[in-house]
C-alpha cells in the first residue's frame, strides 16, 4: 500500500501528461471508401437529378484545443462525377460542363472555421472549372473514436449550395437548375 | 436480276449500297446535330432516339451486306493498273471495316451503364456487356474519330466514282445505277 501514493501520482502526472499529447492538432487522412461528394440539381423544377463524384482525396485537421484552426483540403478528380447514366456522364464530362480534360480536378481548401460545439462554419477557397471562389459549408459533427481494426476515425457531414455560373458552368438547364446543392459526408482515419 | 454479273451490281447489293448510303447521310448529320443541341431545343431528345434507332439499324444492314458478299460475286473493276486495284480493295475494306467499327463503339458508349438500346420504342437492344465504368469515354472517343473517318472515306469513294464516271468515262455508275 505504500506504494500506492508514488504510483497514483505517477499515473496522474502520466494521463496529464497524455491529455496534454491528446490535445495537439490532429491529422486525419479522409477515407475514400467512406465519404462522399453528393451534388443534388433540379430537373427542370420537377424532381431532383442526384450525383457525385467518386475519386476523393485529401486531409482534415482537428485541433481541439484551438478548433479555429480546424482545416480541410480536398481534391477531387472531375472526371469521376456519375450521375447514374454512361451518357449524360459523358455529357457532363464535356465542354458543355464541366470540361475535364482541361479542369481534371477541383479541390478545395479552408480559409477559416468557426466552431460552434463540435459543428461549426466552414469557409474555404472551391477551385472548380478553372475558376476559384469561396464558399461557406455548415458542418456538423458526426463521430469520432476507436474503429474496429485500430484505426481511430471521425467524420462530419457538410452541406452548401452553389450558383453554377459563378464557376463558369452556365449551360442552359433552367431557372430552377441555376443552383445546386452540394452534400458531404466526410470520414478521415487519424494518422 | 438478284445477283450481280461482271458487268453489274444485282438488285440485292443496290438495295443494300443506296440503302446504306442513306443512312450513313442520316447519321452523320443526327450524329452532329445530336452533340450541338441545347436542353430546351424541342428535339433535344428526338434527335439522339433517331440516331440510336438508324444507328442499329445499320449496323443490322452492314451485317447483311457482308453476309450477301459471301453469296454474291462482285462486278469487274474497271481499272488494270496494280496498285489501283490494290487501293480500290483498300478502300473498299476500309468502308466495310468502319461500318462495323462505328456501330460497335456507339453501342459499347450507350451500354457502358447496363442501359440498352432503345430502337424507335419499337425494340431495346440489351447491353450485353456488364457494365464499366469509363466505358463511355474511350467509346465515344472511338465512334467519334472512326465516323469521322469514315465520312472521308465516304467523300473519297463519291471523289472516285465520278472520276471514273467523268474524267475516265468508263462507265463506273452504270454498275450501281440503271
Amino acid at each position: 500500500m505504500r506504494m500506492t501514493r508514488p504510483l497514483i501520482a505517477f499515473a496522474l502526472a502520466g494521463s496529464l501528461f497524455a491529455s496534454n499529447a491528446m490535445a495537439a492538432p490532429e491529422t486525419y487522412e479522409i477515407d475514400p471508401t467512406h465519404s462522399f461528394i453528393n451534388f443534388s440539381i433540379s430537373h427542370l423544377g420537377f424532381s431532383f437529378l442526384q450525383g457525385r463524384f467518386n475519386d476523393i482525396s485529401g486531409s482534415f485537421v482537428y485541433d481541439a484545443d484551438n478548433p479555429r484552426a480546424n482545416s480541410i483540403t480536398v481534391e477531387v478528380k472531375t472526371a469521376s462525377i456519375d450521375s447514374n447514366h454512361a451518357e449524360r456522364d459523358k455529357h457532363l464530362r464535356g465542354k458543355d460542363f464541366l470540361n475535364v480534360d482541361k479542369y481534371p480536378t477541383a479541390t478545395f481548401k479552408t480559409t477559416s472555421f468557426e466552431p460552434k460545439g463540435e459543428d461549426g462554419v466552414l469557409t474555404g477557397d472551391l477551385t472548380l472549372h478553372g475558376v476559384t471562389k469561396p464558399i461557406t459549408i455548415d458542418v456538423t459533427f458526426v463521430g469520432a473514436g476507436k474503429d474496429p481494426w485500430g484505426g481511430y476515425r471521425r467524420g462530419y457531414s457538410g452541406k452548401t449550395t452553389i450558383k453554377r455560373s459563378d464557376w463558369g458552368i452556365s449551360y442552359n438547364l433552367g431557372p430552377a437548375a441555376e443552383t445546386m446543392d452540394l452534400y458531404f459526408v466526410v470520414e478521415g482515419v487519424r494518422k | 436480276m438478284w445477283k450481280s454479273t461482271n458487268d453489274r451490281y444485282g438488285r440485292i447489293a443496290r438495295l443494300l449500297h443506296w440503302g446504306m448510303a442513306l443512312l450513313l447521310i442520316a447519321l452523320f448529320v443526327t450524329g452532329w446535330w445530336a452533340t450541338e443541341l441545347g436542353y430546351y431545343d424541342p428535339l433535344y431528345r428526338v434527335i439522339p432516339d433517331l440516331h440510336r434507332g438508324l444507328g442499329v439499324l445499320a449496323g443490322a444492314l452492314i451485317v447483311l451486306r457482308l453476309a450477301w458478299l459471301l453469296v454474291d460475286r462482285r462486278p469487274a473493276l474497271n481499272v488494270s493498273r496494280r496498285w489501283e486495284r490494290l487501293a480500290a480493295r483498300l478502300g473498299h475494306g476500309l468502308l466495310y471495316l468502319l461500318m462495323v467499327l462505328v456501330p460497335i463503339s456507339g453501342y459499347l458508349m450507350s451500354t457502358a451503364d447496363g442501359r440498352g438500346v432503345d430502337v424507335f420504342g419499337l425494340f431495346e437492344l440489351p447491353a450485353l456487356l456488364s457494365p464499366s465504368s469509363g466505358r463511355e469515354e474511350w467509346a465515344g472517343r472511338a465512334h467519334y474519330l472512326l465516323a469521322f473517318g469514315g465520312a472521308w472515306l465516304v467523300v473519297l469513294h463519291v471523289a472516285a466514282a465520278l472520276k471514273h464516271q467523268f474524267i475516265d468515262r468508263d462507265g463506273t455508275l452504270r454498275k450501281m445505277i440503271g
